[in-house]
C-alpha cells in the first residue's frame, strides 16, 4: 500500500454500471515524511476521505477485495485515513 | 518476495471494515547487502513483526492470501521474519 494525499475529485456521469455511486478522488503518492512525489492516481474512496487528508491506497487487483468493491472495475482504492506515521 | 526492514508504524482509525484489527507497518526494501533500496511502503503484518526487524514480504494479490483471502484489501503483506541478519547468506 502507498501513502497518498487527496488533491481533488473526478466527476464522471458515463461510467461502468458497477461504479455508480462510488466517489472518485485524485490522489498523489507522498513519501513517509509527508513530502510530495510526482504523478497522480484516480482512486475509488471506500472510507469517506476528504481534501488534503493523508490516506492509504491499495493498488492492483487487491483493490477489488475492499468491502463494497466486489467485482467493481477498479485498480486503486482508498482503504484508510491516516492518523499518524511514525518512522524511526 | 523481497527482504525489507520494518522502519515504522502507521495508525489509521478510519479504515475499510475489512482491514479492522490489522497492524500496519512501514517497510523499507533492502538489497542483498541489506542496504535500503527503493521507497518505503506500507504493509499489513501477518506474522507479528516489529520495528527494526528484518522481514520478507509479498506484493500483489497474493498479499491477501495470509488472511481471509477474498476479503482483505492489501497489496503488500509481511509474511515472515528473518531469524537474524547472519541467516541471510550473500
Amino acid at each position: 500500500m502507498i501513502i497518498a494525499r487527496i488533491l481533488g475529485t473526478v466527476v464522471a456521469t458515463q461510467k461502468d454500471e458497477r461504479l455508480r455511486g462510488k466517489k472518485l478522488l485524485i490522489v498523489r503518492p507522498i513519501n513517509v515524511d509527508g513530502s510530495d512525489t510526482t504523478g497522480y492516481v484516480v482512486a475509488v474512496d471506500t472510507v469517506g476521505a476528504g481534501f488534503h487528508e493523508r490516506v492509504l491506497v491499495v493498488a492492483g487487483s487487491s483493490a477489488r477485495l475492499a468491502q463494497g468493491m466486489k467485482d467493481v472495475p477498479v485498480d486503486a482504492a482508498i482503504v484508510g485515513v491516516i492518523d499518524t506515521v511514525d518512522v524511526q | 518476495m523481497q527482504l525489507a526492514r520494518v522502519i515504522g508504524t502507521v495508525v489509521a482509525t478510519v479504515k475499510n471494515d475489512s482491514l479492522e484489527g490489522r497492524k500496519l507497518l512501514v517497510v523499507q526494501t533492502v538489497d542483498r547487502n541489506l542496504k535500503a533500496s527503493g521507497k518505503p511502503m506500507v504493509a499489513v503484518d501477518s506474522v507479528g513483526a516489529g520495528v527494526g526487524e528484518l522481514v520478507f514480504w509479498c506484493r500483489g494479490k497474493e498479499a491477501s492470501f495470509p488472511f481471509k483471502r477474498e476479503d482483505t484489501p492489501t497489496d503488500c503483506t509481511i509474511v515472515g521474519i528473518v531469524d537474524s541478519e547472519q541467516h541471510v547468506s550473500r
